[in-house]
């Protein structure tokens, strides 16, 4: 291939890289941009402050404080639920099995199988499920179902730093005369306590924006819900039913409720990052 | 030798996977001595010690045959418990492995897990380990921060005064001062012949001169294989095995 020809395919591809990056970054701006600027004209105290009012699920008037706290709740109950389940998992197949049993490759490949599952798939588990066991929408049915959803999540971005841990820092610890369980948990955990916490963040970002687990199961309501057993309003819902209506001023206000959600997740993933940051400046190897 | 054997290492075979590492090793190893396992990379010294407190446990694929008696206890009888076997044996690792805690929750680590609860005690099992290791004026003013920011050789001194908080009786060095400089070997090695007063000391060492510096007694690996063995003196002054000889000279390395 002569020179020309050469430089001709560089360049070539530069400039496709160089777009799709563009209009990668560029979508995330445009997406913000979009509904910072649809949602602004709704956008006022009185939506993070009040609940709704003025005709049921879709007032004009008031605020989606129902939805802020009915969202928050849920995603921080499902982040707790999933986190008892996850930390013993990972901490399980890395420490008490060895890393490559059949156990612990059998488990990788079940929580990737689970990551992949579409959450309406989990929502309509978590309805039938509650209709065994004679549950009604309620904040506990949408926490359990969107636990679901989280788990696989926050249990491999746990076993990716778990499985860092070096060998040898096992073998100290045990050098002392701890059993695994004290090495788990005072070594280990400790250890791998910036990444569980970025895990825990990630699992929780991605709880509180999902709609399909929690259509069936959480239900919704114009009240802030008190009870575990309540029915509870979520954000994504709020934005689904609002932009659901033939109404301007409605439609707006479904706007400023993602503009809402998308700060939540952003202040989120920004903590995230933070945290790893700060784990790497004070990293213990 | 008229010293007590402390450990006692029987028809002892590990293997992982098909590759046979350790051989069919026997010797008895004397108290409160330095024993120097030396011999060629790949030979089985860092395996021959991990077996001592019994680190090799549940690893992917290995078998381990024979008997290691401590005390004249075997201590893979199945009945023992294996973390009072590894509390009895400190280890020092190549590189240091602090543990993800402040200076003074190194130590005190050991000392907690084994039920030691009130801080006065505490504390002075901390300042007591740390004076010992010659780090009590380095560190004393600054005993809660992360341990992972001493130097490389205050890590190792730190991970000795770990381990001999919980008073263990043997201490296993696995070639303990190859990640350190100069000055920091010289001051764990001299800790180390120090140590032999009150502790049976085994040290890995892929370096010859060390092992003339601090050992009592040598046991040579090759290839798996116990070649030699006896009061460091006399190997070095005469070696009996040709390969011993080879390696003294610096014909196999």
């Amino acid at each position: 291939m002569g020179f020309r020809q050469r430089k001709a395919e560089e360049m070539v591809f530069k400039v496709l890289m160089i777009g799709s990056t563009v209009i990668v970054t560029g979508s995330l701006l445009l997406i913000i941009g979009t509904v910072v600027v649809k949602g602004f004209p709704a956008m006022n105290l009185a939506m993070i402050t009040q609940t709704p009012k003025g005709g049921y699920y879709l007032g004009k008037e008031g605020g989606i404080l129902n939805a802020i706290v009915g969202s928050l709740e849920l995603a921080g109950g499902a982040t707790l639920l999933a986190l008892l389940f996850s930390l013993p998992i990972v901490l399980y197949i890395n420490l008490y099995k060895r890393r490559k049993s059949r156990l612990a490759v059998f488990t990788r490949f079940a929580l990737d199988v689970l990551w992949g599952i579409p959450s309406i798939v989990y929502g309509a588990f978590g309805f039938i499920l509650m209709m065994r066991i004679g549950l009604r929408t309620s904040l506990l049915a949408g926490i359990i179902a969107v636990a679901l959803l989280e788990l696989p999540i926050m249990a491999r971005a746990m076993d990716e730093v778990v499985r860092l841990v070096p060998h040898s820092l096992q073998d100290a610890s045990a050098s002392l005369g701890a059993t695994k369980l004290e090495t788990a948990l005072h070594v280990v955990t400790r250890q791998c306590l910036p990444g569980i916490i970025t895990a825990i963040l990630i699992a929780f970002g991605r709880g509180i924006g999902d709609a399909a687990s929690v259509l069936y199961t959480a239900g919704f309501s114009d009240r802030i819900p008190g009870a575990l057993l309540q029915p509870a309003a979520t954000l994504p819902l709020a934005i689904f039913f609002q932009l659901g209506t033939p109404y301007p001023e409605v439609q707006e206000r479904a706007y400023a409720s993602a503009a809402i959600l998308t700060l939540i997740i952003l202040v989120i993933s920004l903590l995230s990052r933070w945290y790893g940051r700060k784990f790497q400046k004070n990293s213990i190897l | 030798m008229d010293a007590r054997t402390h450990i006692s290492i029987q028809n002892l075979s590990v293997s992982y996977g098909r590759q046979r590492v350790l051989k069919d090793v026997s010797v008895d190893l004397p108290d409160r001595k330095v024993t120097a396992i030396i011999g060629p990379s790949g030979c089985g010294k860092t395996t021959l010690l991990r077996t001592l407190n019994r680190l090799l446990d549940g690893m992917d694929g290995v078998k381990i045959e024979g008997q290691v008696l401590v005390d004249g206890e075997n201590i893979y009888d199945p009945k023992i418990e294996v973390t009072r076997i590894r509390q009895k044996m400190g280890l020092l690792s190549q590189k240091p492995q602090v543990l993800p805690m402040s200076i003074f929750d190194n130590i005190a680590y050991g000392p907690r897990i084994h039920g030691v609860r009130e801080k006065a005690k505490l504390r002075q099992i901390v300042e007591q380990q740390l004076a010992a290791a010659g780090l009590w004026d380095e560190v004393k003013n600054r005993l809660h921060e992360p341990a992972s920011r001493l130097s490389v050789g205050q890590q190792q001194r730190l991970c000795l005064a770990r381990g001999l908080a919980v008073k263990p009786e043997i201490i296993l060095g696995d070639e303990p001062t190859s990640a350190l400089d100069p000055q920091s070997s010289r001051i764990v090695e001299q800790r180390l012949i120090e140590l032999k007063a009150d502790y049976t000391v085994i040290v890995v060492t892929h370096i010859l001169r060390q092992a003339r510096r601090i050992a009592d007694y040598i046991a040579f690996l090759y290839l798996g294989e116990l070649v030699e063995h006896g009061p460091a003196a006399e190997i070095f002054a005469n070696p009996r095995d040709p390969r011993m000889k080879a390696y003294l000279t610096g014909e196999i390395s």
